[in-house]
């Protein structure tokens, strides 16, 4: 069924990386399969945040296989002198757990080319890159993860994260929302529902160039949107545009360096809870993940179906 | 109640020929037996009187031990319960069968005051996803705005939301009435099957879509008609029920019912029994 929340404070920071926490810990009876978080910090701008795991967290249902250790170590060597190669420059790095990692980095071309060397490298994947997107995923319900990456303190203007229960794919980081919207940086997308033309789609996007790291469905979403992007369209007009090129049910969010938007399918059949204030906008798949950050009596409403809704820090 | 696995004497149901089978099972064991005078009472039901009243904080307590604690206050005779701090949780006052005011001083979560048959409910804020679902009696009223499925396959009693609805308000409805002051979304009164709908704002896409019978009043603009569902004349006995209805409802004032458009059922999906129209049951 999985759970979907996100907030945007507009004017201001706060402490995202606890209240986000809090929004998909109230949702965890949708699933806790794994839990992602897309935080989007304060940073100064420079540099690029690239989060990238060289290894899967496997549990049981799984289509991924348990890896040892030294080959996550052979393949972060490969991904440095693959950074040396395109010019890239690294100004820190964190090594988080064995295979979740967390780089700074200078570089100023083409990101496509940047993405699909570095993922060319078997088993590296992009959780998200840019300038203020932190794209963070991993096994357990939103409370474990949190406390794994240490999340609670992050302050940020904005995010968006995902409680799963794995449906349509495996159980594992790379079936684990949000998505991060490749090529573009600081585009990530965060999906509940079921999308019944992925396949077409993803034919199509393909052969147009784009790349798919999974076989979860909510995926298409994220490369869906970028590849409108990449056309011209805004990420408004992807949206809705994606209301007919998208089949089945859904509600979803995408959240940019400035903005948070979220869609609604027409059939209205995945629910969403939406909270709007001057300060502060935050919505859910259900009322108590609101009330985690707002307990004092608000007026919150039901999106109608074929709703598309943006807004700007 | 009696256990028909263990009673070797037949019971008078089963001299009259009934059951004679040695039963098993829960719900087999809790056969009607005429003799025994507990089957003439409502199971889980109290005598309550309303003048009786006590409030209820919910803030550090999950839903099962809210309803429990609810249940215990009615079996103490509290008629009227004011729940505090509801904070968005689900299915609180569920399951209630018995006359009760019930006051929610803030919003409920999903499945709020589901398979009710009863109660006065009036709720201080928003209702999350198919409130009231299956309720047979009494009348809830919501002051803000409602999830989808608000009042799915409920079979009676006055269900009002003062706010606007979303998708699917009304769906499977078998009797009762639904009122709207707000707006309604998609495939409102989806197959419908009796009762009423009121909907005094814009209502979404679909509206109506297979419908077996019932009326759906709609005040604004209608996005679209479901398969089967058509328009027909608002009668001058629609709106004398409709004003005597909203009087009730205490919203809707001065609202001006000819711009009205009624919706019912074409009948052409009709694949049952034609004897059964709406005009032969006597009453929605």
């Amino acid at each position: 069924m999985c759970g979907i929340a996100g907030l945007i404070h507009r004017g201001n920071i706060s402490n995202v990386g606890s209240e986000l926490q809090g929004m998909l810990q109230a949702l965890k009876h949708r699933g806790e399969d794994s839990t992602g978080y897309a935080l989007y910090g304060k940073t100064d701008g420079k540099n690029f945040i690239m989060r990238f795991k060289v290894g899967e967290n496997v549990a049981e249902g799984s289509s991924s296989i348990k890896e040892d250790v030294s080959v996550y170590d052979e393949r972060k060597k490969i991904v440095d002198s693959y950074l040396l190669d395109l010019g890239a420059k690294i100004v820190k790095e964190e090594r988080i757990l064995p295979y979740s990692l967390r780089y700074e980095i200078e570089y100023d071309k083409d990101l496509m080319e940047f993405s699909k060397k570095i993922e060319s490298v078997p088993g590296v994947e992009i959780l998200s890159l840019g300038k203020s997107l932190e794209v963070i995923k991993d096994l357990g319900n939103a409370k474990a993860v949190c406390e794994r990456y240490s999340l609670d303190k992050v302050m940020g203007t904005h995010a968006i994260g995902h409680a799963r229960m794995a449906t349509e794919s495996g159980v594992d980081i790379k079936s684990a929302h949000p998505f991060w919207g490749y090529p573009f940086s600081d585009v990530s997308v965060v999906h509940n529902g079921q999308l019944t033309n992925y396949w077409n789609n993803r034919r199509g996007l393909e052969n147009k160039g784009m790349r798919f790291m999974s076989e979860c469905d909510s995926e298409l979403i994220a490369v869906y949107l970028a590849e409108k992007m990449r056309s011209g369209a805004t990420l408004e007009e992807g949206m809705k545009e994606s209301l007919t090129g998208l089949d089945g049910v859904f509600t979803y969010f995408v959240a940019t360096k400035d903005s948070l938007g979220m869609a609604k399918d027409t059939m209205a059949a995945k629910p969403l809870v939406l909270y709007e204030s001057d300060d502060l906008v935050a919505m859910g798949s259900e009322e108590i993940a609101i009330r985690s950050v707002l307990p004092q009596e608000i007026d919150t409403y039901d999106p109608f179906d074929g709703m598309v809704k943006v807004w700007q820090i | 109640m009696a256990n028909l696995k263990t009673n070797e004497k037949k019971t008078k149901a089963q001299s009259m020929g009934l059951h004679t089978e040695v039963l098993t099972g829960k719900t087999q064991q809790k056969f009607f037996n005429p003799d025994e005078a507990e089957n003439f009472f409502y199971w889980g039901t109290y005598d309550v009187d309303f003048n009786k009243r006590t409030d209820l904080d919910v803030h550090e307590m999950d839903c099962k031990d809210a309803n429990r604690k609810i249940d215990e206050l009615m079996s103490q005779g509290y008629g009227t319960i004011v729940i505090k701090n509801p904070q968005g949780k689900h299915s609180l006052g569920v399951g209630i069968l018995n006359k009760l005011n019930l006051i929610f001083e803030g919003s409920l979560g999903y499945f709020g005051v589901g398979s009710i048959d009863g109660p006065t409910v009036r709720i201080n804020g928003r209702v999350g996803w198919s409130c009231a679902e299956n309720m047979m009696a009494g009348k809830v009223v919501i002051e803000k705005n409602a999830g989808s499925c608000f009042g799915a396959a409920i079979r009676g009693g006055d269900l009002i939301c003062k706010g606007s609805v979303g998708a699917r308000t009304g769906i499977d409805q078998k009797g009762g009435t639904i009122i709207i002051g707000g707006d309604a979304g998609a495939f409102t009164g989806f197959m419908m099957q009796r009762g009423r709908i009121i909907i005094l704002g814009d209502v979404g896409i679909n509206l109506g879509d297979s419908m077996y019978d019932g009326t759906i009043y709609v005040g604004g603009k209608i996005g679209s008609f479901g398969s089967d569902a058509v328009e027909s004349p608002m009668t001058k006995s629609d709106i004398d029920w409709l004003k005597r209805k909203l009087r009730v409802a205490e919203i809707g004032e001065n609202f001006d019912f000819s711009k009205m458009t009624k919706v019912v059922a074409g009948k052409k999906l009709w694949n049952y029994d034609a004897l059964e129209p709406t005009e032969k049951k006597g009453a929605i």
